[in-house]
């Protein structure tokens, strides 16, 4: 038996000592596998946990790889000057070709040069790639083979978000014609 | 706070703050821009569909009743301007005057009387995808708003010693491991056996010795490495037994991470002084 006391400390600790963000499930399966506790146990731990951090400098946050422990998103203009060589910047390009590629996966290059109506620049495309955001998932099989990319869960992480669908502009549905087609291929 | 500043003169500077439609700032309505001022406006169009999204809100019209003809005239005068700059103009906005110019034309063409009710609105095809590039465009400005990793926020960890504590337990070696692992040494020895010279007398309890000797300069060492096979059949056999022999002594111990994979030897003592 685990009182609630320990059982949100040990949530707590284990989220902060954790590298990566921990889903409800490896808590479960992992620190918490020789208690026999449930799911809604869990959960209303987390949902506590969350309450207690809620006016604090760090935050417990869910993300698409589950939940971790991070700095207030407002703090973050004064947080940078801890780090001043890293503050990135994307650019207009950069973060319309990432919108694109959430929305319309899978999709090729040529699908995206069609909407941007521009060349869809090698440097954008491979630092999508590079920061892990982005990945090349299947081939289209018409001629000559486009690479179909699509969205990561880093890349969720990176921006808050549990889905694309938290980006409220692409839950619109896309033509169904093109959607099956593409789906079925992967 | 003064990035925070500098991110609201980002904003600022770009010409698109729309939402639904209502601008964020204003913009003079007369076409005449300073060179200066338009050489940085067109750096913050991200391409032509930006621009000709910028040009229709600013007629505050809706996309679908593209009103191609000023439109046009205004896309190509921005162009012209470009040209004048001599801007290194890209080839994907000559594209789009293209577009627009045969829009216009197939517009402007009398229609023949037969054909009138099956064609399609000229504009039908570039009206999509204006539509599709404005969803891309607010979806982007959603990421934009997003908390952002490394700018508006730092994942928090705490340290801690619990890995210390861990014990890994390796399973233990079964007898068919070990005459798995015996059966690839002796496969070395086959390719080796025809270099044997003449048969050495062996102690296996000499061997014992050169075994553990040989554990004492490394903690932990590869069972395949604990053989010669040169010394061909008879030497592997020897140091077979002087393995079992030692194992049995409780002198060494043959651990292995998970089922075959690796052996590896390690001298009792280093064991139990390493906690394994």
């Amino acid at each position: 038996m685990i009182s609630d006391t320990q059982l949100k400390q040990l949530v707590e600790a284990a989220i902060f000592a954790a590298e990566e963000p921990v889903t409800l499930d490896q808590l479960l399966g992992g620190v918490l596998s020789q208690f026999s506790l449930n799911k809604p146990r869990v959960r209303q731990v987390l949902d506590q946990l969350q309450e207690d951090y809620r006016e604090r400098g760090v935050q417990l946050v869910e993300v698409a790889s589950g939940f971790r422990f991070q700095t207030r998103a407002d703090l973050g203009p004064a947080l940078v000057h801890m780090w001043p060589e890293r503050t990135p910047k994307y650019s207009a390009a950069l973060l319309e070709t990432l919108a694109l590629i959430a929305w319309q996966q899978p999709t090729t290059r040529g699908e995206i040069e069609a909407i941007r109506g521009v060349s869809v620049s090698t440097q954008i495309m491979r630092t999508l790639q590079e920061r892990g955001w982005v990945k090349v998932v299947g081939h289209k099989e018409v001629p000559g083979r486009p690479a179909l990319f699509a969205t990561t869960k880093e890349f969720l992480d990176y921006f808050s978000l549990q889905s694309v669908a938290d980006l409220p502009a692409l839950v619109e549905p896309t033509e169904p014609d093109t959607r099956e087609r593409d789906t079925n291929e992967v | 706070m003064s990035s925070d500043f500098a991110l609201q003169q980002e904003q600022q500077s770009l010409p698109l703050g729309f939402v639904r439609g209502e601008p964020v700032f204003e913009r003079p309505d007369d076409l005449y821009i300073p060179p200066e001022a338009l050489e940085l406006m067109l750096e913050a169009f991200s391409g032509p569909m930006d621009l000709l999204l910028y040009l229709i809100r600013r007629q505050k019209m809706d996309i679908l009743d593209l009103p191609i003809l000023p439109i046009t005239k205004q896309y190509m005068e921005y162009v012209e301007l470009m040209r004048e700059l001599k801007l290194e103009l890209a080839a994907d906005y000559l594209v789009m005057a293209a577009m627009l110019a045969e829009i216009k034309s197939r517009l402007l063409l009398p229609k023949p009387p037969s054909a009138e009710e099956e064609e399609a609105d000229p504009r039908a095809e570039l009206i999509r995808r204006l539509q599709a590039y404005e969803v891309v465009r607010e979806g982007a400005h959603q990421l934009d708003q997003q908390p952002q990793q490394e700018r508006d926020f730092f994942p928090a960890h705490a340290d801690t010693n619990a890995h210390e504590l861990a014990v890994q337990e390796p399973p233990p070696v079964s007898v068919a491991e070990l005459s798995l692992a015996l059966a690839r040494v002796m496969q070395l020895v086959k390719a080796q056996r025809h270099h044997q010279v003449k048969r050495e007398a062996l102690s296996t309890r000499e061997r014992m010795s050169q075994i553990l000797e040989r554990l004492s300069e490394a903690p932990q060492v590869d069972f395949v490495q604990l053989f010669n096979v040169t010394e061909g059949k008879a030497g592997v056999v020897v140091s077979f037994l002087a393995i079992l022999e030692l194992n049995k002594e409780g002198l060494i111990r043959i651990v292995q991470a998970e089922a075959y994979s690796v052996l590896y030897v390690s001298r009792q003592a280093e064991a139990v002084e390493q906690g394994i």
